[in-house]
């Protein structure tokens, strides 16, 4: 069963004084996350990603379209048992502790009393918040803020958690524990739906991703098959400063760092360029089919030539970019 | 009553104590305290007219300027801050939490009214030395102010569903100030005529009559409060406040939280 069915959801704002003027935020949507995978929403700021999440959480109301949330129509405040969110930026009642704040959701979540100590304690500890026990949430640093919000996302043990930048506002320990929990919630059969604009991350964790620009879906995919086009080209790496003549003669563009030197060569030109550094008797360390980075692809699809991909469905969605 | 609704309601009084909303009981308390001492000393037989009209007309005035002032913001405040993203993102309904975020305004005004209260029967003992069965009296217009300020809560609710808390404010403090000259509106009605009439008179019957709810002078002297009152009063009340609330839920159900 598919873990969310986006169906053309779009969102189209009244601007201006007389509001009058019409602003699209999101142009017709059509996703589709299927239950246990990691799945990220990519776009730079400003993209539509933060607004097609307000959707699907009933924050704000879409001009047309519909959504299925675990085989639930999204507008059923059941469903959102089943569910976790993180904002992005997330503010929470700073008047209250940790603990104080996820005992309140867990109540609004209806997670039983008897559990809900327990859980707390669990899941604090889980997003690395041990030592809070009576500090108020005003007194928490950006990065222990972003950790409250991971926890009271899966405090009530959700099928579905829907972070928006989640790596927002932590240092690179905080984001790698927060890679390593994504993870866990993938072995435990969590779907993850998260927006992000640092490819690394999700290049790191996503199973698919889609990508979206000025409210336009134009990519979506799995990762390995999104980064396998091989370019016709071959990256050699061997370890030392000198670049043989023949080489350069072949026509590949060397980089010298540290005492590695990095050759990027066209793929005909391979068995040449191997001879050419035995003859030198230079030691080949690596040579690998030079493929397109998750980067690449994403900056691709950003541009004004990609147009939108008109519709994504479980049957097609191996790579649906055009 | 609705589990989560109480959870609101709970974390709106809880919000209100640690914002240190209950300190104006202190300003009350000096000020009940130094009026008791200072009419003690100047008035001959009239101290306990005087101690009832004060502390019965502070108690309200307190409890109007925390509502509206708590009540403007219980809606925008969370819009603002986003801390309505993670509520709403739960099994909880939008009417719900308009509800919740009302009782729990209504239970901090009610509670804030009991400590009043007992300043003002504090403050009466000490100049009258003893209570007198008429005292009893000071209750029922503890109970219509207590109505009044449901009316406001609701009132600054639905103006905070749809609009800035400095506007919310001055529509909430305008209604008041009309609404406590309602009978007066009510009156000049029937002094005009034609079209100035009815809109004199609509506009007295639209706005919260909260002269009609305003018994302090009554009880003051001593005069008698019939049950016919307490019971218009109380479904006046009732019925206005359901009216606001429900209009803050229309207006809500429909608001995109940007």
């Amino acid at each position: 069963m598919a873990a969310i069915e986006i169906l053309g959801l779009e969102k189209t704002y009244k601007v201006g004084f007389w509001l009058k003027r019409t602003k699209r935020a999101l142009q017709p949507l059509h996703l589709t996350v299927e239950e246990g995978e990691i799945f990220g929403f990519l776009g730079p700021n400003g993209a539509g990603k933060t607004t097609t999440l307000k959707m699907l959480m009933g924050l704000v109301f879409p001009t047309a379209g519909t959504a299925r949330i675990l085989g639930h129509e999204w507008t059923d405040p059941e469903v959102k048992a089943q569910i976790g969110f993180l904002p992005e930026q997330p503010y929470f009642y700073d008047y209250l502790t940790a603990h104080e704040l996820l005992d309140y959701y867990g109540q609004l979540s209806g997670v039983p009393a008897t559990d809900r100590k327990r859980r707390v304690e669990e899941v604090l500890s889980r997003v690395g918040l041990t030592d809070v026990k009576g500090v108020q949430l005003r007194k928490f640093s950006k990065g222990m803020l972003q950790r409250a919000g991971i926890a009271q996302a899966i405090l009530h043990n959700p099928k579905l958690v829907f972070f928006d930048e989640p790596m927002s506002g932590l240092d690179p320990l905080g984001r790698r524990e927060v890679r390593d929990l994504i993870e866990q919630l993938k072995q435990e059969g969590k779907t993850v739906f998260f927006s992000t604009h640092i490819l690394s991350d999700a290049e790191a964790l996503c199973d698919r991703v889609a990508i979206i620009h000025k409210g336009e879906l134009r990519g979506v995919g799995a990762i390995e098959e999104l980064t396998s086009s091989v370019q016709g080209k071959v990256e050699m790496v061997w370890q030392g400063t000198q670049i043989p003549q023949s080489m350069k003669a072949l026509g590949a563009e060397c980089h010298v760092t540290g005492d590695t030197v990095r050759a990027v060569i066209a793929e005909n030109q391979q068995d040449a360029a191997i001879d050419a550094l035995r003859r030198e008797r230079i030691r080949l360390t690596s040579l690998t089919p030079l493929r397109t980075s998750l980067e690449a692809y994403f900056v691709e699809k950003l541009q004004p030539a990609s147009g939108p991909v008109q519709a994504e469905s479980a049957a097609t969605k191996t790579v649906g970019a055009v | 009553m609705n589990a989560r609704i109480v959870h609101i309601a709970a974390n709106t009084f809880r919000e209100a104590v640690r914002d240190r909303v209950l300190y104006n009981l202190i300003a009350f308390a000096l000020l009940i305290s130094g009026a008791a001492i200072f009419v003690g000393q100047i008035s001959i037989d009239i101290e306990r007219l005087v101690v009832i009209n004060l502390g019965l007309t502070a108690v309200s005035l307190f409890g109007v300027v925390i509502a509206i002032f708590i009540g403007i913001g219980l809606v925008s405040k969370e819009i603002e801050k986003r801390t309505l993203y993670t509520v709403l993102s739960r099994p909880v309904r939008r009417w719900e939490f308009i509800v919740g975020k009302f009782f729990g305004l209504a239970g901090t005004l009610v509670v804030n009214t009991f400590f009043m209260a007992i300043g003002v029967f504090g403050a009466l003992l000490y100049v009258a030395h003893k209570f007198s069965a008429p005292d009893a009296l000071i209750l029922i217009a503890l109970y219509f102010i207590i109505l009044e300020f449901l009316i406001i809560c609701s009132l600054a609710l639905l103006f905070s569903s749809f609009s800035s808390p400095l506007l919310s404010a001055v529509f909430a403090f305008s209604l008041f100030v009309i609404g406590s000259f309602a009978n007066d509106l009510r009156g000049f009605a029937g002094l005009t005529r034609g079209v100035a009439r009815w809109v004199a008179l609509g506009a007295a019957y639209l706005v919260p009559n909260f002269s009609a709810l305003n018994v302090i002078s009554v009880v003051a002297h001593q005069q008698p409060l019939g049950s016919q009152l307490i019971l218009h009063n109380t479904l006046y009340a009732l019925f206005y406040t359901a009216t606001a609330l429900s209009g803050a839920v229309l207006i809500f159900e429909r608001r995109n939280l940007k």
